[in-house]
């Protein structure tokens, strides 16, 4: 055997210690081989872990360490050189790794301790994540609520149910333990309670509107947070042992149908609110939440909004209900008023007549009576009851023509007329009652004044002689000036009558008179009066005159329908008084025309007729020689048919004029006259056709005029009426009708 | 000369009443004033053109009222001429019977066309008598060397 070259070592006298010491670096060497497996373990079940290569050092070191203790178990007793360089090996390898593993941690460790703040950090971020998405929640929760509680709310017009249904859901939404709403009294000076939620009837609490805390919530546009112990947040009885619920009171503002103009939004302009109180649940120790008071604010718009929706719509269905009564009253009072009328007109339509019978008959045998031999006595008498008379029936006239003339069934009757004669025969009638009060009358009418105008000459001369009729029985001596002239532009526009803006033209102008008298005046607050019915100047000038107040008014009428204007002027009483007036009359057409009118009828059978060749068609013998002896009466050939094809077969150029009859079916005089257009196709060369008829009515003027007859002349036909017939037709061509 | 003053008075008298009575109107007075020196007879002639015409239509009416379907536009259209010379000469009451009678045309009302033809000849027969009479005062006047008055 060689030498052993293992050194024995006998056991030495520390046995126990050396045991002991050989125990724990067994175990320790257990302990080093199973933490990294455990490490191992462990970080395979977990993916994440950043630092796997610290890992596998660290293993590398423990099980390094490992190795070193366990090798050291062989140290204890006699061990051969293998251990020791073995031992030795894994020292050596032990301390590098060692080594090496502490130069590594000095750089991981910060790293891994800053990765605990980080996650810590990570942890407060998802705490507060968690927070703010609870918020959003609770946000969302609440706008949910918020459309819900509009939208019940809108959902009516009723203001208690939209009321009532607020509270309603505002307790719900954010689970009070009372809501109530205070809305101000008529007076505007109180508040009175006048909703709750849990109490069904709320007693008419009411509270003084000039409380400061009112006063606090009222000024601002947010819910703001009172005291418990405030009178608006009293009003049940203490129910909990500890502290009242917080409270929290916001404005509603009552807006009203005057805040709205059309182009002008009212901004903070109202001035009424009702108050909203809501009260947590005592006893909860709730807090309000900034997002339950943006809630109740909310809220508490568009209640006001719903509310005056409401308010509008009550307000408009009330004022529907009243304009239909309105028209409905209207309605009645203007069928009553049409009634009314028509039984005026009735009235004065039997008025007419009668009261004029019996006042003709009075007049007629007074003048009558007038005639026959009496006694002075006597004679004076009948004066008197004939200018009664006269009076009464001007009076009856008068009446009578002023209701035409308000109803407005006056019409004007234009015509041409001389304006010269109006006056002259104004003057002439009023010249003998002027000389009898030895008054002056002058007469000055300009020179550019027309001599002929288109007018009712009628009415005109009624005006023209009421007014001058009214100067002379108010002047008691001195003279009476009239004057008439063309009103030019400047002088229309006259200060007294600003409504009135005349506009003359080429077919018109106006005719302005003034009357002017030296007599008694009218002062300047009577001159209104002097147009209106009825209405007389009770000075002591008129206990003399006569006449009932109407002249006046209805001259007034006239000259409005004359499109004009008629005023009073006067310095005061004593200093005389001027009417003047402004009639609209027409410039006549030419001045043929109007000479026309004004020509003596000729007279005699021997007029421009002689020779003038004529054709009658007319199948009735009797009437077709009446027509002839008219026409041959003056002057004219005349050659007669009896049917229309004998008149087309005789007809020819010479023929100027053919009178044909046209009755009824049995002769066609349309057809005829078609024909004889057809045959003589030149207008110079066709004779006149005249129809000569017994209808007055349209259809057959119309038809007349359709086939192109010249004129229409309605039978019986007088000797006179020929003439001028002829006369109209030769010269114009054309006439149409002659009734 | 007494006398043909008292004709002539009597003429007047009797045209009087004829216009009073409402038998002639003013249409008679038109056709007087037609009658000139160069149409003498002209009143003569056309009254005598009327009783012809007014006979002739006579007898038209009663043979269309004695059919068995009477035909009434035809009815209609005689008494339109009736009419029509009737108006002309101023024959007030005939013509007014005439309107009468086409009513009753227009309705279709034969007892009363019956009624009116009857009445129509009557009254025909009354203003033919009273014109006929009428000319023989005047051509006795004319004959008494007298000139007709005239109204």
């Amino acid at each position: 055997m060689e030498s052993c070259n293992c050194i024995e070592p006998q056991w030495p006298a520390d046995e126990l210690l050396m045991k002991y010491q050989y125990i724990s670096d067994f175990f320790i060497a257990l302990a080093y081989f199973s933490i990294p497996l455990e490490l191992i373990y462990f970080v395979k079940k977990s993916a994440v872990f950043p630092y796997r290569w610290v890992l596998v050092q660290f293993g590398a070191f423990i099980v390094l360490c490992g190795a070193t203790h366990l090798i050291n178990l062989w140290t204890f007793s006699m061990h051969s050189r293998t251990v020791a360089i073995v031992m030795t090996t894994s020292k050596v390898l032990t301390a590098v790794v060692s080594c090496a593993t502490a130069l590594m941690l000095v750089h991981i460790i910060p790293d891994l301790l800053s990765v605990k703040t980080r996650e810590l950090f990570l942890k407060n971020k998802a705490a507060e994540l968690d927070r703010e998405m609870g918020l959003i929640r609770t946000q969302e929760e609440t706008g949910r609520h918020v459309r819900m509680l509009t939208h019940e709310i809108r959902s009516t017009l009723d203001r208690h149910t939209i009321l009532k249904t607020t509270l309603v859901e505002l307790g719900r939404t954010l689970a009070l333990e009372e809501c109530a709403l205070w809305m101000p009294t008529r007076t505007g000076l109180e508040l009175q309670l006048s909703y709750t939620l849990r109490q069904q009837n709320p007693v008419g609490y009411t509270v003084p509107i000039q409380l400061p805390v009112i006063s606090q919530v009222f000024t601002s546009n947010h819910a703001v947070k009172i005291s418990p112990n405030c009178p608006v947040a009293r009003l049940r009885p203490l129910a909990g042992k500890y502290m009242p619920g917080e409270v929290v009171a916001v404005r509603v503002p009552l807006l009203h149908l005057s805040n709205f103009q059309i182009n002008d939004w009212p901004e903070l302009s109202t001035k009424r609110y009702a108050l909203m109180v809501l009260m947590l649940p005592s006893d909860s120790a709730r807090q309000w939440h900034v997002h339950e008071l943006e809630l109740v604010e909310v809220v508490a718009d568009q209640v006001a909004v719903a509310l005056s929706h409401a308010a509008i719509l009550e307000e408009s269905m009330r004022a529907r209900d009243l304009l239909l009564d309105q028209n409905i009253a209207l309605d009645h009072a203007r069928r009553e008023a049409e009634t009314a009328i028509r039984a005026r007109n009735d009235f004065l339509a039997v008025m007419n007549h009668e009261m004029r019978t019996p006042m003709h008959a009075i007049i007629a045998l007074s003048s009558l009576l007038q005639e026959t031999e009496l006694t002075p006595e006597q004679r004076l008498m009948v004066e008197t009851i004939l200018k009664s008379s006269n009076l009464l029936a001007t009076l009856i006239n008068d009446v009578l023509d002023l209701s035409r003339l308000e109803d407005g069934s006056l019409q004007l009757q234009l015509g041409t007329f001389n304006l010269h004669a109006v006056f002259k025969e104004v003057l002439n009638l009023i010249k003998p009652i002027a000389s009898v009060k030895k008054l002056l009358v002058a007469l000055n009418l300009a020179p550019d004044l027309p001599e002929y105008a288109v007018g009712d000459e009628k009415r005109l001369m009624q005006t023209l002689l009421n007014v001058v009729g009214n100067a002379v029985k108010f002047t008691k001596e001195g003279n009476i000036s009239i004057t008439a002239f063309v009103a030019k532009s400047e002088s229309l526009r006259d200060s007294r009558a600003p409504e009135f803006f005349p506009v003359p033209s080429d077919k018109h102008f106006y005719l302005r008179v003034q009357v002017k008298d030296s007599g008694s005046g009218i002062s300047p607050q009577d001159i209104p009066k002097s147009f209106t019915k009825f209405a007389q100047n009770q000075s002591i000038a008129t206990r003399n005159s006569n006449g009932s107040g109407l002249g006046l008014a209805i001259c007034k009428r006239f000259v409005n329908l004359m499109e004009g204007h008629i005023w009073i002027e006067s310095e005061g009483l004593g200093k005389g008084c001027t009417a003047i007036f402004i009639v609209k009359l027409g410039i006549p057409e030419s001045l043929n025309e109007s000479k026309l009118s004004f020509m003596p009828k000729m007279s005699g059978p021997q007029t421009n007729f002689t020779g003038l060749k004529v054709l009658v068609m007319d199948d009735n013998g009797v009437s077709r020689s009446v027509t002839k002896g008219l026409l041959v009466h003056l002057g004219c050939d005349v050659m007669t048919v009896g049917s229309s094809e004998e008149c087309l077969r005789v007809v020819s150029q010479e023929h100027k004029v053919v009178f044909m009859d046209v009755g009824l079916p049995s002769i066609d005089g349309y057809d005829l006259a078609i024909h004889l257009h057809q045959k003589f196709t030149r207008r110079h060369e066709r004779p006149l056709i005249v129809a000569l008829t017994g209808n007055t009515d349209k259809v057959t003027k119309e038809n007349c005029m359709r086939v192109g007859m010249d004129g229409v002349i309605l039978k019986p036909v007088s000797l006179e009426k020929m003439r001028s017939v002829l006369l109209d037709l030769l010269e114009h061509r054309v006439l149409f009708e002659a009734i | 000369m007494d006398n043909v003053i008292q004709l002539q008075k009597k003429l007047v008298d009797y045209k009087t009443s004829l216009f009073n009575e409402g038998i002639l109107d003013d249409q008679f007075t038109q056709l007087q004033q037609l009658q000139d020196e160069s149409n003498p007879d002209f009143v003569v002639e056309v009254v005598s053109l009327f009783f012809k015409d007014s006979e002739r239509l006579f007898d038209e009416l009663t043979k269309t009222l004695d059919q068995q379907n009477i035909d009434f536009n035809r009815l209609d259209a005689h008494v339109h001429q009736l009419k029509g010379s009737s108006s002309s000469i101023g024959a007030q009451r005939v013509q007014r019977v005439c309107i009468l009678f086409r009513n009753y045309c227009e309705g279709r009302n034969i007892e009363e066309c019956l009624k009116c033809l009857q009445q129509l000849k009557r009254e025909y027969y009354f203003v033919k008598n009273k014109l006929e009479t009428l000319f023989k005062l005047e051509k006795q006047i004319m004959e008494a060397g007298g000139t007709i008055p005239v109204q």
